[in-house]
């Protein structure tokens, strides 16, 4: 039911809704803003919004000093190889847990998300050694493992709402008409879930870029994606804010731009199956 | 050829048995409809048959061939859900081709199969629609032009008509009795209707709590029902049944007498309208009849009898006797 709003309520309600914005964004036009100052002005007390001296300065010693093309290619193999291996072990998973459920179906999907609450450094100590004497140390394909299975409770956890929401009756209707599991799961549930596994595989994509804990434990120079470009800005010579925060802009852009385009797609799958 | 066997089939949810135990056969070509109140299992069955759920025990054998262990893709049965079930991403085309394709049939014979099937059902102006642009009559098409382009060996259609309106579903029910006609395919179709249950059968089933109370042609069941349940789910508006002294006279238990069974005139019958409905073809009367009680009387044409008038009945057919535990005698 639409409710009648007056304009006096709309300019209060949009104003509200631009500072909350605002707060939230601030840290990052901060950052972008001091990625173009002065190392000197960056560190001012007080500290200033804006500057005299602008300067893209942090930008040229960054990428001259370090080789960024390799960090950002690491990045993307990380974040769309541990989603894509992701969904490849996820769709199917989700598929029996909404199709076919067992009784303590309800029970796993609770302990799958329980791991996401353990902190990380619980187990830092036997998933590094694990590691080590696996040889996956600095590789991307350990990352992508590693990656994968931190966020597969999450993928599992979206597919399987999303799949709750395909009648049943499609399903069976497919098995009457002579399909295999495989051509059920291929022909009719992927592309009627195909905005679900799209929201599902943006999402991931962005924690996997964004993870910056096993991708600087488990990297040290050939498979460090851009997190651990970051961290290397922060030692041993000290903090040097603008040149660390001209490298966390360059190594946030390409998914920030990512996460605008598709930010209908994501909110659009955040919000399935809330509202009808 | 669709010949449908049950042998002492149960289904069990965990403790609740929904299918105690059920021997049935469907022969080749019949019309056979299921009929019963919500929760009484016909949807079950039908499952049960296509392959939908498994059997707790017992067996089905379609064309003398033991069913009870297949899949339901190799039964070779097609089914029309209530919902039509309908691939909302596919094109009503692709809707309907896709049974040719999961059976690897190729290109040429898909559309000619197509073709003709939407020629059949008046869908050929609609093949290139998706499904959400259909209205529910053409849903519904299209979803038996699924079923009966692989020419299975049986239909089952499962209350298909139930989310239609009523000036749809008469039109429909026609087309499946036509459709049934023309293509002389054994049907099996689940409804809580007993009105499609009498207008399409060529044998019902009626089921109650997961059993099977009488298996007939549509007025058989009509005209000798073997308990209480038949004799008062058959017919509508539901035949009258009648307790105590009026019984014991008829040396029965209870005795039952249809609504358009009962003449409005003279008789032994005396009492007063209650609720009176007049349809131009029928008039509906609700009569408090002394040392009887409420009677429902069904009078072909205009009965000039109105809200609280006093009016005499008399049973005009037969008397149906029923006997302490409800069977007929």
């Amino acid at each position: 039911m639409a409710r009648a709003t007056s304009p006096r309520r709309k300019v209060l309600t949009t104003l509200a809704a631009w500072a909350v914005a605002l707060v939230i964004f601030f840290p990052v036009l901060w950052m972008i803003l001091t990625s173009f100052k002065t190392e000197v002005s960056a560190v001012a007390s007080p500290p200033q919004l804006f500057t005299a001296d602008w300067t893209l300065e942090n930008y040229v010693e960054v990428w001259g000093r370090s080789d960024y093309p390799r960090f950002f290619w690491n990045s993307v193999v990380i974040s769309v190889g541990s989603t894509l291996l992701g969904l490849a072990i996820a769709i199917p998973s989700a598929w029996a847990m909404a199709f076919v459920p067992g009784k303590r179906t309800k029970d796993l999907l609770m302990w799958m998300l329980s791991t996401k609450m353990m902190p990380a450094v619980a187990v830092m100590i036997p998933i590094y050694l694990i590691f080590l004497w696996t040889g996956l140390i600095d590789t991307k394909i350990g990352l992508v493992i590693a990656l994968m299975l931190m966020n597969l409770p999450i993928i599992i956890w979206m597919l399987y709402t999303y799949f709750k929401e395909i009648p049943g009756e499609i399903l069976e209707a497919s098995r009457m008409d002579g399909a295999s599991l495989w051509g059920e799961i291929v022909h009719v549930l992927t592309p009627m879930a195909l905005p679900g596994i799209a929201s599902t595989m943006l999402l991931n994509i962005i924690l996997a870029w964004n993870e910056a804990f096993w991708t600087i434990v488990l990297t040290t120079t050939k498979a460090a994606p851009l997190s651990a470009f970051i961290a290397s800005f922060s030692a041993p010579q000290g903090l040097f804010y603008a040149k660390l925060s001209a490298a966390s802009a360059m190594a946030i852009m390409p998914i920030l731009i990512l996460g605008w385009f598709s930010q209908k797609q994501l909110v659009r799958g955040l919000t399935f199956g809330a509202v009808k | 050829m669709g010949k449908i066997e049950l042998t002492k089939v149960r289904k069990s949810f965990g403790d609740v048995h929904v299918i105690p135990g059920i021997d049935l056969t469907v022969e080749d070509g019949e019309f056979v409809v299921f009929v019963g109140p919500s929760g009484c299992g016909k949807s079950t069955l039908l499952r049960l048959i296509a392959g939908l759920e498994d059997t707790t025990s017992g067996t089905i054998e379609i064309d003398g061939k033991d069913a009870t262990a297949l899949p339901p893709a190799k039964r070779g049965l097609a089914m029309v859900f209530q919902s039509y079930a309908l691939y909302p991403h596919m094109t009503v085309r692709k809707n309907i081709a896709f049974p040719l394709k999961m059976a690897g049939m190729d290109q040429v014979e898909q559309d000619k199969r197509v073709e003709r099937a939407a020629q059949v059902l008046n869908l050929t102006s609609y093949l290139d629609r998706r499904p959400g642009q259909l209205s529910g009559g053409q849903r519904q098409r299209v979803a038996i032009g699924r079923a009966i382009v692989r020419e299975p060996a049986a239909f089952l259609f499962d209350e298909p008509l139930s989310n239609l309106d009523a000036a749809l579903r008469v039109g429909m029910r026609q087309e499946i009795s036509e459709l049934h006609q023309s293509l002389k395919t054994t049907m099996i179709y689940v409804t809580h209707d007993q009105v499609e249950a009498m207008t399409m059968a060529d044998k019902i089933v009626v089921l109650n709590a997961g059993r099977i109370e009488q298996v007939g042609a549509p007025l058989e069941l009509y005209n000798t029902p073997r308990n209480l349940f038949v004799a008062g789910f058959i017919g509508s508006p539901k035949m009258n049944f009648i307790e105590g002294a009026e019984a014991a006279r008829h040396k029965a238990h209870t005795i039952g007498v249809r609504p358009e069974h009962i003449a409005v005139g003279d008789g032994p019958w005396e009492g007063v309208v209650g609720l009176s409905e007049h349809l131009g073809s029928d008039s509906f009367l609700k009569v408090a009849v002394d040392g009887v009680g409420i009677l429902t009387v069904r009078a072909p044409g205009e009965v000039g009898a109105h809200h609280g008038d006093r009016i005499r009945l008399a049973p005009a057919g037969k008397i149906h006797r029923f006997d302490e535990s409800g069977n007929a005698l």
